[in-house]
């Protein structure tokens, strides 16, 4: 259905332009008042405020600790295979190799690089990582004043990355799995 | 300092007028410089931003509270926008004319500060023979169209000189503004030397001097709206910034001009802002009288409060016309044309009409 706009034509008083004059200045003046009076402008200074982003924020990659502070990566390397910008490079322990923190776990990796430079923040290293050993966090503005300041090794990962302790994703694995088997498929 | 008095009138007199050169000059360059300033601060705070905040030279850190205040306010900006004008390359395209390449700038700036030397911005300085004003012609006025009208030169000339289309097209379009709002303009003026019966500026003042029902911005209301709003068309300031329209023109005349060149575009701009305020103070708000009235000062105190209250005057009027800058969308072309000619010029002639009948009833 059309609707036909009525469109009046302009009054003496309106095509003098001064009603819109004036409703220009009171807007700018609102505005003007606005910023300078009382409250802040809408600009965010940036290095000095952030943003803060929400939970469940995908930033920056790193590596996080269980519950009693041992490194959960057992340098299993699928993270580096999946890896789509190849900015993930474990060294692995080696046959000779110190042993892992945790008791349970086999190894984990000598050294762990992720250049930052590289990472597209995509979480599929989180995604393939079978001991919830990476994670996307909250960071997302990594700056440094060189190429080698933005390749973040083990320790700093580590330490940006805390302690990760309630997470237990082969629980929710199996419990994924009950789900499925518990499916009622339609039988004939 | 009183040796100067024994000096003979003449040596005195060029002296005088050096002084008063020099402090105008000086003066109003820091004004420019300022109301870049002014412009980005009020544009920011008028679109809910910060504006600049951030230049901080060393010397801030000696200021314990002032110094981070100053900074906040932008203080340094135009020391550092200076400094980078200065140091900028100065480019020049391998098309272009180069002659009027390089002169184009100086005809935009000269004639800008050149409008400064006949407007009385002060009473005296204690001594009665020596007017705060660099020029006391008799045909004040007429100099300052006539050197207004000389901006329009620059402008042309860059764009005919840059040899590109987009500071060709601002300058043709800067050529029939400026020229058709300049007969608006001069004849609203007209009206107001009808009433006063001289075209010298001090007498202008003179005849004001009484107080603020004594402004002629009251008795000729519409003489001054004529004249601001051409005013805004000769500075090409929004919205008939035509010659430069960023989003259409690129930069319009001054497109392809960088660093001191393009510095002095732009110095140009804000001092024919200035010059306008001035003018416009001047001619409708009693130049540098108080608003409660009061003849010339008797005393270099006195002199100086009389400077002062012209700058505040001034400034008002510059802050008007920022202001103003964030209301109004560009005028199209053919609207501008229409706005200047089938308006602006019959209002004038209206208001110069009614004013002869007034003042021939009331001369009866």
């Amino acid at each position: 259905m059309t609707k036909v706009v009525e469109r009046k034509p302009l009054s003496l008083l309106e095509r003098t332009y001064l009603p819109s004059v004036v409703g220009g200045l009171q807007v700018t003046w609102k505005h003007f008042a606005r910023s300078l009076l009382h409250g802040k402008p809408v600009t965010m200074e940036y290095p000095e405020e952030k943003w803060v982003v929400p939970e469940g924020y995908r930033g920056a990659p790193y590596l996080v600790k269980d519950q009693e502070g041992d490194t959960k990566c057992v340098s299993c390397q699928l993270c580096e295979f999946i890896c789509p910008p190849k900015a993930i490079r474990i060294t692995p322990p080696g046959p000779d190799g110190a042993p892992a923190d945790r008791a349970n776990a086999e190894k984990m990796p000598r050294e762990f690089e992720i250049n930052m430079l590289r990472c597209i923040f995509c979480g599929l290293c989180q995604e393939v990582c079978p001991e919830e050993a990476i994670f996307l966090q909250r960071d997302y503005s990594l700056t440094g004043t060189s190429r080698e300041q933005l390749v973040y090794n083990k320790e700093k990962l580590l330490a940006l990355g805390g302690v990760h302790g309630g997470i237990q994703k082969w629980k929710h694995k199996l419990e994924e799995a009950r789900e499925q088997e518990a499916f009622p498929v339609n039988q004939e | 300092m009183d040796a100067i008095y024994y000096l003979h009138p003449t040596t005195q007199f060029v002296l005088f007028s050096l002084v008063k050169i020099v402090l105008a000059f000086g003066i109003t360059l820091t004004f420019v410089a300022y109301a870049v300033l002014a412009e980005r601060k009020i544009s920011a705070w008028i679109q809910d931003r910060v504006g600049p905040n951030r230049a901080a030279p060393f010397i801030v850190n000696y200021l314990p509270f002032i110094g981070p205040a100053l900074v906040r306010l932008g203080i340094f900006q135009p020391m550092a926008d200076g400094l980078k004008f200065l140091l900028k390359e100065d480019f020049t395209p391998a098309y272009v004319r180069k002659v009027y390449f390089w002169l184009a700038p100086a005809l935009t700036a000269v004639p800008a500060f050149m409008t400064m030397a006949v407007i009385p911005f002060g009473s005296t300085m204690g001594n009665p023979n020596n007017p705060m004003v660099i020029a006391d012609l008799n045909v004040g006025v007429l100099y300052t169209f006539g050197i207004v009208s000389l901006g329009v030169y620059g402008i042309v000339l860059a764009g005919y000189a840059s040899n590109s289309k987009y500071p060709f097209l601002g300058g043709i379009r800067s050529s029939a503004q400026m020229i058709s709002y300049e007969i608006a303009m001069g004849m609203s003026v007209i009206a107001v030397f009808m009433v006063i019966g001289d075209l010298n500026l001090s007498k202008v003042v003179a005849y004001q001097g009484g107080g603020i029902h004594h402004w002629m911005v009251f008795k000729q209301p519409l003489a001054f709206f004529i004249f601001l709003v051409a005013a805004f068309a000769e500075t090409n300031r929004l919205p008939f910034d035509l010659p430069e329209s960023e989003s259409e023109l690129v930069g319009g005349y001054h497109t392809e001009y960088s660093s001191m060149k393009f510095a002095l575009f732009f110095m140009g701009e804000y001092a024919n802002m200035i010059a306008a305020s001035a003018m416009m103070v001047t001619l409708f708000f009693g130049g540098w009288t108080f608003p409660w009235g009061g003849g010339a000062a008797a005393s270099l105190w006195g002199g100086l409060a009389h400077i002062a209250c012209f700058i505040a005057k001034m400034l008002v009027l510059m802050v008007v016309f920022i202001w103003v800058r964030w209301m109004f969308p560009r005028f199209r072309y053919d609207q501008l044309m229409d706005l200047g000619w089938r308006r602006f010029i019959p209002l004038a002639f209206a208001n110069i009409l009614i004013t002869a009948l007034v003042l021939a009833a009331l001369n009866h």
